[in-house]
């Protein structure tokens, strides 16, 4: 019940904006998340985004398990 | 799926649950959240870890923790003249002690599955001449969002919204866990979105006072992975404390300003979770102010007291001492199609997860 995923916002007009998953689009309300913007990541929990995704902290915990012992991901 | 794939790398998984199994000892972690249970089911991860790590779970579910009590008064609310129900779609089956929304739906009741708060308010919006209720059911990552919405409503002078607020906070109820000394845990999987918007703060007496490490954690095999060597390794070095493994969703003050739309219209109250009774300060109820949009204050539903299923065992799967598979109603009496309990209806139930696919550790 706590899913949350994470989608691509592509226009906010005003509280709302449209966000992206692949075909999927919807029109969410940025109300929790006002700082996100245009190309951000931002998790979608029922209708609204609750946060912005931090794209270098996801490339570091890559790059941290890329660490562990030898490639770890592709 | 972009920020999803890189998380399920088959040769991360390897690498990390080679460092595990490597480990020396064993060890026994809960996880507190729904998406978590049916992740680590769902990819295999106990069985990946068999002998090594037993995950266990606790009250992470916020349809299973809902008392039959609560589910009696919303189906008593949903049943009254001029009223819309409108709920999240794991509720619908949900047995209170003597039926359930889909029963009373069949009967009469209009209940209408919602994906978000905000088609709620389209439907007060649209239908001015009913009552509108939006069933409050979920923990902190859900009652923000709730709590959003009726602010949109009063901004828009929707007389006809309301909100049943069954919410939750989970850190007291992790607490209550392990006050009751019932279950041995080593750490605590801590939930990725609730912890997105309350922070690290709140587990801070379970690592400190308890001396419990807690990781918040993502939701792939890669995240939920990395949170078990995170736990293993705090634990070995003999320094609980609360981490983040899930950084890319989770700030150490989560977010505060979905706390302040939440605390600006929900306030901490008593509240009884099925399993383990009353947890003090563990329920949101709506703040006065909101007292004309608090629909248990204004259709004020009369309910007899409640009583759980006879032989149904949720309560003590749900504080961790039972697991799904030794339920005597497990698989036979209850199952998905024909259940008993929360935990086999909601979708992210334990029960459901060990029944859909197959759980236990050999």
């Amino acid at each position: 019940m706590c899913l949350a995923v994470p989608m691509l916002v592509e226009r906010i007009d005003g509280e709302m904006a449209q966000v992206r998953l692949g075909d999927v689009t919807r029109d969410i309300a940025m109300t929790l998340a006002p700082e996100a913007k245009v190309g951000d990541y931002v998790l979608v929990h029922a209708g609204f985004a609750i946060e912005v995704v931090d794209r270098e902290y996801a490339e570091e915990t890559l790059r941290l398990l890329e660490q562990l012992e030898g490639p770890v991901y592709q | 799926m972009k920020l999803v794939d890189e998380f399920r790398s088959p040769q991360a998984v390897r690498a990390l649950s080679e460092r595990i199994l490597a480990k020396d000892g064993t060890w026994r972690f809960m996880e507190v959240c729904g998406t978590h249970t049916m992740a680590i089911a769902r990819f295999g991860l106990k069985e990946l870890l068999a002998g090594k790590v037993r995950f266990l779970s606790g009250p992470g579910c916020p349809v299973c923790v809902t008392s039959a009590h609560d589910l009696d008064l919303l189906i008593a609310v949903a049943g009254m003249p001029g009223v819309v129900l409108t709920t999240f779609g794991d509720m619908l089956r949900v047995p209170g002690s003597r039926t359930s929304l889909e029963q009373a739906r069949a009967k009469g009741a209009e209940v209408k599955i919602i994906y978000s708060p905000l088609e709620a308010l389209e439907l007060a919006r649209e239908h001015r001449d009913k009552q509108v209720v939006m069933a409050g059911v979920g923990f902190e990552t859900t009652a923000p969002v709730v709590a959003g919405t009726l602010q949109m409503a009063v901004a828009e002078g929707l007389d006809n919204f309301y909100v049943f607020s069954a919410h939750k906070v989970i850190p007291p109820a992790m607490e209550a866990l392990l006050r009751l000394g019932e279950v041995r845990v080593n750490g605590f999987i801590c939930p990725g979105h609730v912890s997105a918007i309350i922070g690290t703060h709140p587990y801070e007496p379970i690592a400190g006072g308890f001396g419990v490490p807690c990781v918040i954690s993502g939701f792939e095999p890669v995240d939920v992975l990395q949170t078990v060597l995170m736990l293993i390794e705090m634990s070995e070095a003999g320094r609980p404390e609360v981490r983040v493994q899930y950084r890319r969703g989770v700030r150490e003050d989560g977010n505060p300003k979905a706390r302040a739309v939440m605390d600006a219209v929900f306030e901490l109250a008593d509240a009884e979770w099925r399993g383990f009774g009353a947890i003090p300060a563990s329920g949101l109820v709506l703040r006065p102010e909101y007292a004309a949009h608090d629909a248990l204050k204004v259709f004020d539903p009369r309910v007899e007291s409640a009583e759980e299923p006879a032989g149904c065992s949720c309560g003590d799967v749900l504080r961790g001492i039972t697991e799904p598979e030794d339920c005597p109603l497990f698989g036979s009496y209850c199952t998905p199609e024909n259940p008993v309990g929360p935990c086999m209806v909601s979708s992210e139930g334990s029960c459901a997860a060990a029944y859909r696919y197959g759980g236990r550790e050999q």
